[in-house]
């Protein structure tokens, strides 16, 4: 069954409005934290257990705390530039739930103590970037935002910067650099953003979901947080599911629920399909086969535990009809043609990646590309900057390892073809 | 690729008033590059072109090897000039799955045109594109800024097509 910590009210028309939000007690959260010490704030948020819905998973009230103790201004850095193929949760929230973010990131900001923020949209969420515009304007005529906010003496400000469709910034520093108005590359780390981000200052850089995560932990407190979810992944997530299944849509249920029972929510498999394997957190993560996936759920820990990862949370259910050869080749095709190219492993990897599964697919493959996609992949494990290799070199390396048989008949099939003449050589 | 070039661009009076306020808009100058950039395309037809980097250069007194940088690096900018329906199929994996990459195929042959070239009467581009976040409508498609989806292969080109006349 659904938990809707986040999205309870996501079916209110008028919920996307300043008025339709405090109707159901929005901003109340934020004239209570205003009254609160920043540094409880944070306290708060760690004791939660609340961790980064964008991928990495990392704990935010940890992150928040890497922030120096001076009196530099402080940036907080909202990354609405969800890339991850299979991924759609942020949008959800953003049209259907502006205020909600809003004050989740004014709650953040006055933790954290900042004045200023950005929300990094991608630029092809258009229709997120107006409602948001709109949200924006609200909570300014509104005093939510700008001087003595709720007539306390915080100040914030926040706007909105567009992106321009690159999946590079998405991480974090990437995300930075497209700010600042280059391209967008990742930075070598440390400095970590908390301490040297944008325009080299203390920059926090949170994904929509933990921001918004925010708002209720604290109005019902750390144990009703934890209360939820599992003891080392507490809350509720959304999973954008997608794929082989009858109703695929973003579905909210608590940490640790069995990945089974997901893709039931989303209307289960198509009429006469048997389940073949599934991507649990975004293509950058291992693939699961139809046995794994009977075992596993949903949170950072027991994905952890069989080799992948939760990731963004976007589940792609992959059926019988589909070859593996095939979405190899899309998910490979796609890291090749984000990677940044200033490390030399990604840069050339992911190429060689592309190529080697689209040669296999056009009918040219050999056994051995199997252990030379192999060979490359660890070859582009943890030598980069950033870990967009490490995402393209995960699903090539799990995809070839879990379903050998299926690329090696693949292959044998399609060259036993190319000496009978049936397909050209 | 032939490099595409064209006689002269200049940004319109609310053209230049946008970028003067965008030039104070942020903390630095140079966040204000890529906002301008979607401004120079808006008014230039839907591309950016050599002559378009130069004027912007000298509007907003910013080398142009810096608004190259981030033309060159963003897909959302186009360096050539596409129809007046931009049709961007997704054909990442959960399109893919659902047909994405066969109605590509499918509207380059109803429209007489190759993928990421502009049609004869300059009407329609169709490209594909990597995932839009939007998979639950899978196959889906942007067209021109809306999101439209699920596709279907028996009605899409009409569905284009009216889209089209609303341009």
């Amino acid at each position: 069954m659904e938990h809707k910590l986040l999205s309870e009210h996501y079916h209110e028309e008028e919920y996307r409005t300043l008025a339709g939000y405090k109707s159901f007690g929005g901003y109340k959260t934020l004239e209570s934290a205003l009254n609160k010490k920043p540094e409880e704030i944070i306290q708060q948020v760690r004791d939660s257990g609340l961790r980064g819905r964008g991928g990495a998973g990392f704990p935010t009230g940890v992150k928040w705390g890497f922030l120096p103790n001076n009196s530099e201004p402080r940036y907080l850095l909202c990354n609405a530039d969800e890339g991850e193929p299979g991924t759609f949760k942020d949008r959800l929230i953003m049209e259907r739930a502006p205020h909600q973010l809003i004050e989740g990131m004014l709650i953040s900001a006055w933790g954290i103590k900042s004045h200023k923020s950005y929300i990094y949209i991608r630029g092809e969420y258009q229709h997120c970037i107006r409602i948001m515009e709109e949200a924006l304007k609200e909570a300014y005529s509104a005093n939510y935002l700008g001087k003595n906010i709720c007539g306390t003496d915080f100040h914030h400000d926040m706007d909105i910067y567009i992106g321009a469709g690159a999946y590079i910034c998405g991480e974090e520093t990437g995300m930075i650099s497209s700010l600042e108005g280059k391209k967008g590359q990742p930075k070598l780390k440390p400095p970590f953003p908390a301490v040297k981000g944008y325009l080299e200052k203390p920059t926090i850089v949170n994904n929509v979901e933990t921001l918004a995560a925010v708002v209720p932990i604290i109005q019902d407190g750390v144990e009703a947080f934890r209360s939820i979810g599992t003891e080392k992944s507490p809350g509720t997530k959304f999973f954008s599911v997608s794929g082989c299944v009858k109703k695929p849509g973003n579905y909210e249920v608590p940490l640790g629920y069995p990945l089974m029972d997901l893709i039931e929510l989303a209307g289960g498999l198509r009429e006469g399909r048997a389940l073949k394997a599934v991507i649990p957190g975004g293509t950058s993560a291992p693939v699961l086969t139809a046995e794994e996936c009977e075992r596993a759920r949903m949170d950072f820990e027991s994905l952890a535990d069989l080799g992948s990862m939760l990731g963004s949370g976007s589940v792609i259910v992959i059926d019988d009809s589909c070859s593996m050869v095939d979405m190899l080749s899309v998910v490979e095709k796609f890291y090749h043609h984000e990677s940044c190219g200033q490390c030399t492993p990604c840069r050339e990897g992911t190429g060689w990646l592309s190529k080697v599964v689209d040669d296999i697919l056009a009918g040219q493959g050999r056994i051995q590309d199997l252990n030379l996609i192999l060979g490359i992949s660890e070859n582009m494990m943890g030598k980069t900057i950033c870990a967009l290799s490490d995402a393209a070199a995960l699903p090539a390396i799990s995809f070839v390892t879990k379903f050998r048989e299926e690329f090696e008949i693949y292959i044998r099939k399609t060259l036993a073809q190319r000496k009978s003449g049936v397909l050209s050589a | 690729m032939k490099k595409e070039t064209q006689k002269s661009f200049e940004l319109s009076a609310e053209g230049l008033a946008f970028v003067k306020k965008e030039l104070t808009r942020y903390e630095t100058k140079r966040s204000a590059i890529l906002p301008c950039l979607y401004r120079v395309q808006k008014e230039n037809g839907g591309w950016v072109s050599p002559e378009a980097v130069s004027h912007l250069s000298k509007v907003m007194d910013i080398p142009t090897a810096y608004i190259n940088e981030v033309l060159s690096f963003y897909t959302m900018y186009n360096k050539c000039p596409v129809g007046k329906l931009h049709i961007q199929v997704c054909c990442n994996l959960s399109c893919a799955m659902n047909g994405g990459r066969e109605l590509a195929e499918h509207l380059c042959r109803s429209f007489n045109v190759k993928e990421g070239e502009i049609s004869a009467n300059g009407e329609v581009t169709i490209s594909r594109v990597e995932c839009l976040g939007a998979c639950d409508i899978a196959p889906m498609a942007q067209v021109n800024e809306e999101y439209v989806g699920p596709l279907k292969k028996e009605t899409v080109v009409e569905q284009m097509k009216e889209l089209l006349k609303k341009q």
